[in-house]
Formats: structure tokens, C-alpha cells, sequence
């Protein structure tokens, strides 16, 4: 398709030097989905212009994570780096949570269970219109405790909308502790299937593994959903699994520890 | 009024192939029409308002004008945040359809009441509220607005073959329909309870008390020109509607005369409490929460004697 790979420990470096200069949170969550993100971005989805009619689209249901978003667009060069570098900051439309006015974002999110309802009715409407464009929702497995997540899988299962795949960025983590703890949400994959969704588990940092599991959700004639095992925080061993990195943000020491974490893995 | 609403949809869903009709598993014997001419074009959702909402966004974002269908209240109260982060935040043109304003389904109980749903949505700025008060009107309201830029609430009666002595049907986004003209007092008022204040505005003229009775059916964009002009003439003024007192046509036209300065006396006919376990028809409870005719006529003359 002619564009350049975006590779997963760009979007990481970005994450990471980004949330450091908003002293933000919501790292882990954005670090969990990089790989997923990247293969989204350079292999995926048909973007050939924000605004285009036909483009596929993407919900990113777990809004939280919206800085690796916004770092898949300044890579695609959607929004230019002096955009991506106003994160968090006064009068920057790059917030915590992504806005649909900003040039690459198709619906504004951060409330959880909301987004694939949206990209249910986008995928109706592709079918409607008898486009070939397809639509992709990103959720967590701690998204799937909301009811309205279900209220649209059984609406797009009943209606066979194949050209819908939702991937579940699958951490086992929620902001306050263990998902399995909390609201266990296992088996994903049998509830989604018992749903009427073809279901596949795959390693969520395999990006050769994620690429294939898009390509085969196109080939279906049901909605499919990708189970992507990850971790929250992947990358940074120190932030990994642990649910304190759902919120905090960075000292400068450990921003520094992180960047090298990730230059040596690259 | 469903019938006229759902003529009036039909009709335009023929010119205009941008016009889809979800449902969540309401509107028996109302929209089979609709559904048997452009089956590719109706979803019955099922029990499920929340994704209804998320669907509607989903659909409205590429182009289309998606009429979503329930009871007023499920239709406004259970998906409130899906209408806010969807159509309203992303200003879509969605069309939300509350049916039942008010006590109309009666004996079904308090789940079934709407007496919040247009002061939820008058909350929201860019949620344009069209209330019609007969079945010619809810026609030409829509007509009129169904392919407005931003979301629209409708709340549209229940009952069947209304006709509102002196509103012709007349409808104007923004603009008040004067019915009845007298200069005692002003009786505002909101939707299908319209011919209850029409009947306490005749009541108060056989005592010789003349009153002007205006109906507001665009509640959002709200008519304020027109309503300014009209309280300025008006030293006695009584809101009307079959909703709570707080958040609906009174408050707004409160907000009106407080901001603006007028001077005139408002008091504001509506319930004040909320309904409890008692059931009966729509008239029945009407009464007993104050919003018949009976009870308006006997407000509007406790406030003129004092």
C-alpha cells in the first residue's frame, strides 16, 4: 500500500516521551495495544485520507489508550508532529481521551461500552451502502463488564455484519486491580462465540500473529473478534502487570529507565 | 398522533433514501407500514436502547438520518449517556422519538410516566425538542425538521386523532402558535396536554376571565422572540405541560423572564411529585396531579385573585 511500517517501538517511544511531557497517566493501557495499533496502521486499515468517504474506520473503544492512537497518526502523518507534540497541553485537541474532530478520529470516546455500537451502525452502514469498507473497534476485556458491549454483539452477530472485527485488548488488568478479580470476564473467547462472533485468541505483541488474525477475520462471513493476549505496561518491565501504572505518571528517573528499556529491546 | 408521525415518515423516507427507522421492539401497529414498504431500511433492534443509540451514531456519521423509536422514557432515560457521547457531542442527525408523554400510558404504571424526558434533553444545547400538540401538527414538524444538521428529540402522543382547535397544524421551529387570544392572563402550553389548557382557558371564558393560550411545540430551539413579546402583554402567565414543574416549559420560560426583566407573575402547572403506587387512566391521573383542566382553571383563578 506504500506506507511506511510503523514499527510498535516507535509508537513506544512516543507513548512514553508524550505522557512524560503532559505528566499524564493511562501508559500502561496505551503501552498494552502498540503492537496492535502498528499492524492497524500500516497494514490494515484503507485510510487514503482522514476525511475520505470510503475509508475503513476504527473505534478506539478503550479511549484511555488514545495517546498510541494519536501516535499512529503523526507516524502516518495525519496530524503533523507539532500536533502529536500539543498533547494535554491548553488548546490542544489531543486529550487523554480522542476527539473526533481531530483529523483521523472517527468517534470521540472514553465512556466504556459505547464504541462498538458506534462501529455496529458504521458497519451497517457500509453494508447498507453496499461499500467494500470494513470497520474495526479496539475494546479491553475490562470494557466487556458493560452490558451495552453485548447489546451490539448480538446485534452485529444477528445481522452477520462481516466486515466488522473487534479486537479485545486483553491485559487481565482494570484501573483498580486484576480482572479476574474483580468481574471475571473469562472465557472471552467462548462468550464471544456463544455470541455468534467467530473467535480467535492470538499473542497481542506478535505482530506477524495480529496481521494474520486480521487477514483471516476478512475472509468470514460473521463478525469476528480478535482475543489479543497482552500485557498492560509491555515493555517497560517495571510497569508491566502492575495496576499502579493504570494511573500514575513518570519521575523524570523513571521515564529515563523506561526509554532505556525499550532502546535496548528495539 | 403515532399514526400522523408515522405517515409523515413514510412519506418523506420516499424522497429522501437518507431516512432509516430503528426500533428497540416498540410500536406495535404503528410502524408495520414503514416496515412492509422499505424492509431494507427498518431494524428492529430488539430490548436494547442503549446500542439502538450507539447504532443511530454509527449511521448518522456516514450519511444517514436514522429515526430511533421507543416510550418516551426508555427512549431518553436509559441510553441519556449514549445520546450525549453520541449523536449530541458528535452532532449528528439522529432523531430520537419518545412516545407517551406525560400519564398517556396510564395503568401501566410509574416505569411508563414521561415526566422528565424534554427537560433531560433541554439539558443537552445542541438536542433541538419538538413537542407537537395534535396529529396535523406532529405532520408538518416534521416536515419541517427531520433533516435538521443536529439530533432531535421528539416527544409524540399516544393517543390518536387529536386535532387542537385553532392551531391548523401550524408548526415553526423556534416560533409560538398563538390559539387563543384574551388579555386576563397567558396560558402557555406544551404538547398533546394542550387541549386540557384549551378546555380550562374555555371553563375560565364562560366566567368571563379571557385568556390568551400560545402552544410551544419547539422547545429547543426555544421560542424566546416570540415568547418575550407575548409576556410583555401579559401581567398573569401559567406554563402548562405533562412533565415535572422543574427543567420543562416553565423553567424555561422562568429562565426567560429572569434573564430578560419582564415584568408578569409565573406559575408553573405541572407535577410536582412523583407518582406513586395508585394507578388509572391518563385522565384519572391527571387530575390528581393537578394537570386537567379542572385544576388548571381553578390555578389560573387563584392567582388572578390574589
Amino acid at each position: 500500500m506504500g506506507i511506511k511500517p510503523i514499527k510498535p517501538g516507535e509508537i513506544r517511544r512516543i507513548v512514553l516521551d508524550e505522557a512524560k511531557r503532559a505528566h499524564v497517566g493511562h501508559i500502561a493501557s496505551a503501552l498494552s495495544i502498540v503492537e496492535i495499533i502498528a499492524v492497524l496502521y500500516t497494514d490494515i486499515l484503507r485510510i487514503p485520507s482522514p476525511s475520505a468517504p470510503e475509508r475503513d474506520r476504527f473505534v478506539l473503544s478503550k479511549g484511555h489508550a488514545a495517546l498510541a492512537l494519536y501516535a499512529a497518526l503523526a507516524l502516518r502523518g495525519f496530524i503533523t508532529r507539532e500536533t502529536l507534540a500539543t498533547y494535554c497541553d491548553d488548546d490542544s485537541m489531543l486529550g487523554v481521551h480522542p476527539e473526533h474532530e481531530l483529523a483521523g478520529v472517527d468517534f470521540t470516546t472514553g465512556s466504556l461500552g459505547h464504541g462498538l455500537s458506534f462501529a455496529v451502525g458504521s458497519a451497517l452502514a457500509a453494508r447498507l451502502e453496499g461499500s467494500k469498507r470494513r470497520v474495526y473497534a479496539l475494546l479491553s476485556d475490562a470494557e466487556c463488564n458493560e452490558g451495552s458491549v453485548w447489546e451490539a454483539a448480538s446485534f452485529a452477530a444477528h445481522h452477520q455484519l462481516s466486515n466488522l472485527t473487534a479486537i479485545i485488548d486483553c491485559n487481565g488488568q482494570q484501573a483498580l486491580g486484576m480482572t479476574a478479580e474483580i468481574l471475571r470476564m473469562e472465557p472471552l473467547v467462548d462468550r464471544w462465540q456463544a455470541f455468534g462472533w467467530h473467535a480467535v485468541a492470538t499473542n497481542g505483541h506478535d505482530t506477524d500473529a495480529i496481521r494474520e488474525a486480521f487477514a483471516e477475520s476478512a475472509t468470514r462471513d460473521t463478525p469476528c473478534v480478535i482475543v489479543a493476549h497482552t500485557l498492560a505496561g509491555k515493555g517497560v518491565s517495571f510497569m508491566e502487570r502492575q495496576v499502579a501504572w493504570h494511573y500514575l505518571p513518570m519521575t523524570d528517573e523513571q521515564h529515563r529507565a523506561a526509554i532505556a528499556e525499550i532502546s535496548g529491546n528495539q | 398522533m403515532r399514526k400522523s408521525f408515522a405517515r409523515a415518515l413514510e412519506m418523506l423516507a420516499r424522497e429522501d433514501d437518507r431516512i432509516l427507522l430503528l426500533t428497540a421492539d416498540l410500536g406495535f401497529g404503528v410502524l408495520d407500514d414503514f416496515a412492509r414498504t422499505y424492509p431494507q431500511r427498518f431494524f428492529n433492534v430488539g430490548v436494547a436502547e442503549a446500542n439502538m443509540i450507539g447504532l443511530a451514531t454509527g449511521l448518522a456519521e456516514a450519511g444517514y438520518i436514522p429515526f430511533m423509536y421507543s416510550i418516551a422514557t426508555f427512549a431518553t432515560l436509559r441510553p441519556y449517556e449514549q445520546l450525549r457521547n453520541g449523536p449530541i457531542l458528535h452532532r449528528l442527525p439522529a432523531r430520537l422519538v419518545g412516545i407517551g408523554g406525560g400519564f398517556e400510558y396510564g395503568t401501566n404504571g410509574l416505569t411508563h410516566a414521561a415526566l422528565e424526558d424534554f427537560g433531560a434533553m433541554r439539558l443537552q444545547p445542541n438536542m433541538q425538542i419538538v413537542v407537537p400538540a395534535d396529529d396535523a401538527q406532529v405532520y408538518n414538524a416534521l416536515v419541517a425538521t427531520y433533516d435538521l444538521p443536529h439530533p432531535v428529540y421528539y416527544r409524540i402522543s399516544k393517543r390518536e386523532g387529536l386535532a387542537l382547535p385553532g392551531l391548523d397544524g401550524r408548526f415553526r421551529l423556534g416560533r409560538i402558535e398563538t390559539i387563543l387570544n384574551g388579555d386576563d392572563a397567558l396560558i402557555l402550553t406544551i404538547g398533546a396536554i394542550s387541549d386540557e389548557a384549551l378546555a380550562a382557558a374555555q371553563l375560565l371564558q364562560d366566567e368571563g376571565i379571557r385568556t390568551t393560550v400560545a402552544v410551544i411545540s419547539s422547545l429547543n430551539p426555544a421560542p424566546t422572540d416570540d415568547l418575550a413579546d407575548l409576556l410583555a402583554r401579559h401581567t398573569t402567565v401559567i406554563s402548562v405541560e405533562a412533565h415535572y414543574v422543574n427543567g420543562g416549559l416553565g423553567s424555561m420560560v422562568a429562565e426567560l423572564i429572569a434573564e430578560r426583566g419582564i415584568d408578569c407573575r409565573l406559575r408553573r402547572c405541572g407535577v410536582s411529585q412523583p407518582p406513586g403506587a395508585i394507578t388509572g387512566s391518563e385522565e384519572l391521573l391527571n387530575a390528581r396531579h393537578g394537570i386537567d383542566r379542572t385544576n388548571i382553571a381553578q390555578l389560573l383563578r387563584e392567582i388572578l385573585d390574589q
